[in-house]
């Protein structure tokens, strides 16, 4: 089998990872993990075509990638922060608890 | 790295290349690469493991000498059988770890601390035709192994299950990346007036003397002074070093996250520190000190190996000069110099730098405005902020028992 | 050279699994820094040295420090620690989803005709890269720092402690 089929599924396999992490965890924190991972398998599928897609001198896929890790620790940032907002609300981080509008 | 010289270099510059060549012509064509990185691999840990263990020696003759007393002098002549005899001790004392300890945590910490400091030391250019991995990101590449070296110090304090220990750690974590950014800051400029990430470019950007004598080291621009003040202030924080050295200090929450640590592993945290300090030095040498440029034409003949080692030297004596020298920076006081301080003066730098690169065409009696300018923009900020952050602070008054 | 693929796939998709399923989030956090830790050594197998220094720097450095303190800023007693009502059926329906998922993916990666010619390594230098950045994509240079300024000063107001005007009683 030739890389590029096999890069792309182990992207699919690590997002799927993420997806299922993301939606059976009741922690807030490893609920945002699970979404770092399903960031890193899309980076992981741009820099596989970067590499063995069909126009080898664009440098779009490692652009792309560069910004989406920015965004994605960002991203990470601010969604700890509202982590601990709910934590100082809510004395734990269950998600379950943190189902209504008004605290 | 290159494995052909150029004739024209002489033979001592060429010496690494000859033995090397004789090496990796040992074994057959099929394996040479995996020889010569071998050798690489040996080499650097051969040198810099013997400059760790009489660096420790050197520190402790030196600042023996600054408090009026001889340091180490019974283990071997003047002491020079010391680090062996340290070696020994730690190598010996029994390896305790808490019962209720995560041990798996607890022994990979200094492992990763000490994989990642050993990391930093392959970008390194030590002379004109020695450095191990010639990458076209290498500034990247050492400051992402340094930022690894962040996690065994949390991984060592939370596996140690001592409350103090997990409160030292994260208090050193708060310096480490406080510093992370003043750090990454002063390098910048470098990099933009060098054009490339590349430790070889970079070294080779500080080529050339004015009128054979002046060497074009970025440390003697004023953008590069400021930089490579701000750079060595921010490396000694980053390898926990005095005035900094709050997380390890004795007296501060016993040992800080390596309370719990002795014998061997204790050794490894503390040999981690010196490769730290090392390769933070040598990467200062590299990108402010002109690497292994020599600083006069006429001094060419000396190798250049032998010109970043002495380079090298003098930046660990000026550390060990400044642990002896200054008393220890508490933890809100750092974290204000870090902030409030040296970030901004970091991003003025830049400016400076900027408009540096921008007036590279002034020539004649602009080239004095240029400089002039290029002071002031450095000077100043430098001057008004530390007016502005020690308004407040209200002068010493000192109360002698005789008076 | 597949072989090499084929660890760090392992090691990829390894660590995170077991870095969702685990009860202790620290052993978590540290299992998903080995997962960071893999994708750079895939950016440095595809040739992508950049961003595989970069991956480390950000995601192994820094993202590593915050996950890890928000942590130990947030943990529970003992006593909570329990496991959750209707944990096992959330399990069960996440698995169901991303199985399904997976295979839709999968379908869609081996029906799809790619080339199987393997193009020489495109070379990459952070020269190339940064004459990018700051011409054709200045734009987007722009807004990321722009999206990054205000994800600072955004978590520093949520997570800052609420200022309460009695506060200061303190001797």
């Amino acid at each position: 089998m030739s890389p590029l089929p096999l890069c792309l599924l182990l992207s699919s396999g690590l997002f799927c990872v993420g997806l299922a992490g993301a939606l059976s965890r009741s922690n807030a924190i490893l609920v945002l993990l699970g979404i770092e991972l399903m960031l890193n398998a899309a980076n992981l599928n741009f820099i596989a075509f970067w590499r063995f897609g069909l126009t080898p001198s664009a440098d779009t896929g490692i652009i792309f990638v560069i910004f989406s890790i920015a965004v994605a620790a960002a991203e990470a940032a601010v969604g700890l922060a509202l982590v601990i907002a709910i934590y100082r609300h809510q004395k734990n981080i269950r998600l379950q608890e943190a189902a209504r509008l008004k605290g | 790295m290159s494995v052909v010289a150029p004739a024209t270099d002489s033979f001592l510059e060429r010496l690494p290349l000859i033995m090397r060549g004789w090496f990796t012509g040992l074994f057959p064509e099929s394996l040479r690469w995996l020889a010569g990185s071998l050798l690489e691999i040996i080499a650097i840990l051969a040198v810099f493991g013997l400059l760790f263990a009489f660096l420790t020696l050197a520190e402790r003759k030196v600042l023996g000498r600054v408090q009026n007393r001889p340091g180490p002098n019974r283990t071997g002549p003047a002491g020079l059988l010391q680090p062996f005899a340290d070696g020994i001790k730690m190598l010996t004392k029994e390896d305790i770890v808490p019962l209720v300890a995560d041990r798996l945590l607890h022994f990979l910490a200094p492992v990763v601390l000490v994989a990642f400091s050993l990391l930093t030391f392959a970008v390194i250019p030590y002379g004109r035709h020695l450095v191990a991995l010639d990458l076209d990101a290498a500034v990247l590449f050492f400051f992402a192994a340094g930022a690894g070296t962040e996690l065994s110090v949390f991984m060592a304090g939370w596996a140690s299950h001592n409350k103090y220990s997990l409160l030292a750690a994260m208090r050193a974590l708060a310096q480490l990346i406080s510093y992370e950014l003043p750090l990454l800051l002063s390098v910048v400029p470098v990099v933009m007036l060098a054009g490339t990430l590349s430790a070889t470019g970079i070294v080779a950007a500080q080529g050339g003397w004015t009128a054979g004598v002046i060497p074009h080291w970025f440390v003697l621009r004023p953008w590069g002074l400021a930089g490579f003040a701000i750079f060595v202030v921010a490396a000694l924080a980053e390898s926990n070093r005095s005035p900094f050295d709050l997380p390890e200090a004795e007296s501060e929450l016993i040992a800080g996250h390596l309370t719990e640590y002795s014998g061997f592993k204790y050794a490894l945290f503390f040999m981690a520190e010196y490769f730290g300090m090392t390769a933070l030095s040598g990467m200062g040498v590299t990108l402010f000190l002109g690497g292994w440029q020599a600083p006069c034409a006429f001094l060419r003949f000396i190798p250049s190996y032998a010109w970043f080692a002495v380079k090298l030297f003098a930046l660990l004596l000026g550390c060990i000069w400044i642990r002896a020298t200054f008393p220890r920076l508490r933890i809100d006081q750092l974290t204000r110099l870090a902030w409030k301080f040296l970030v901004p003066l970091a991003l003025v730098n830049l400016g400076t730098a900027a408009f540096w690169h921008l007036t590279a065409g002034w020539d004649g009696a602009l080239q004095i405005a240029r400089w002039a300018l290029a002071l002031a923009l450095v000077a100043g900020p430098f001057v008004l902020l530390g007016r502005r952050l020690s308004t407040g602070i209200a002068p010493r008054t000192y109360r002698y028992a005789a008076s | 050279m597949n072989a090499v693929l084929v660890i760090i796939a392992f090691t990829i998709l390894a660590s995170a699994a077991v870095a969702m399923s685990l009860r202790n989030l620290i052993h978590s956090a540290l299992l998903l820094v080995a997962n960071w830790l893999g994708v750079a050594a895939f950016y440095l197998w595809a040739g992508a040295e950049f961003v595989a220094f970069a991956q480390v720097l950000i995601y192994v450095g820094a993202v590593s420090m915050i996950v890890l303190f928000a942590m130990l800023l947030t943990r529970r007693a003992r006593a909570d620690a329990a496991v959750v009502p209707g944990s096992i059926d959330r399990a069960i329906s996440a698995l169901a989803v991303s199985g399904a998922v997976a295979g839709v993916l999968v379908f869609a990666v081996l029906q799809t005709h790619l080339p199987a010619v393997t193009p020489p390594a495109p070379a990459a230098t952070v020269r190339q890269l940064g004459a990018q950045l700051m011409g054709p994509q200045a734009a987007a240079l722009l807004v990321a720092g722009v999206i990054l300024t205000v994800a600072l000063l955004g978590a520093v107001i949520l997570a800052a402690k609420e200022r309460n005007s009695n506060q200061d009683d303190a001797p």
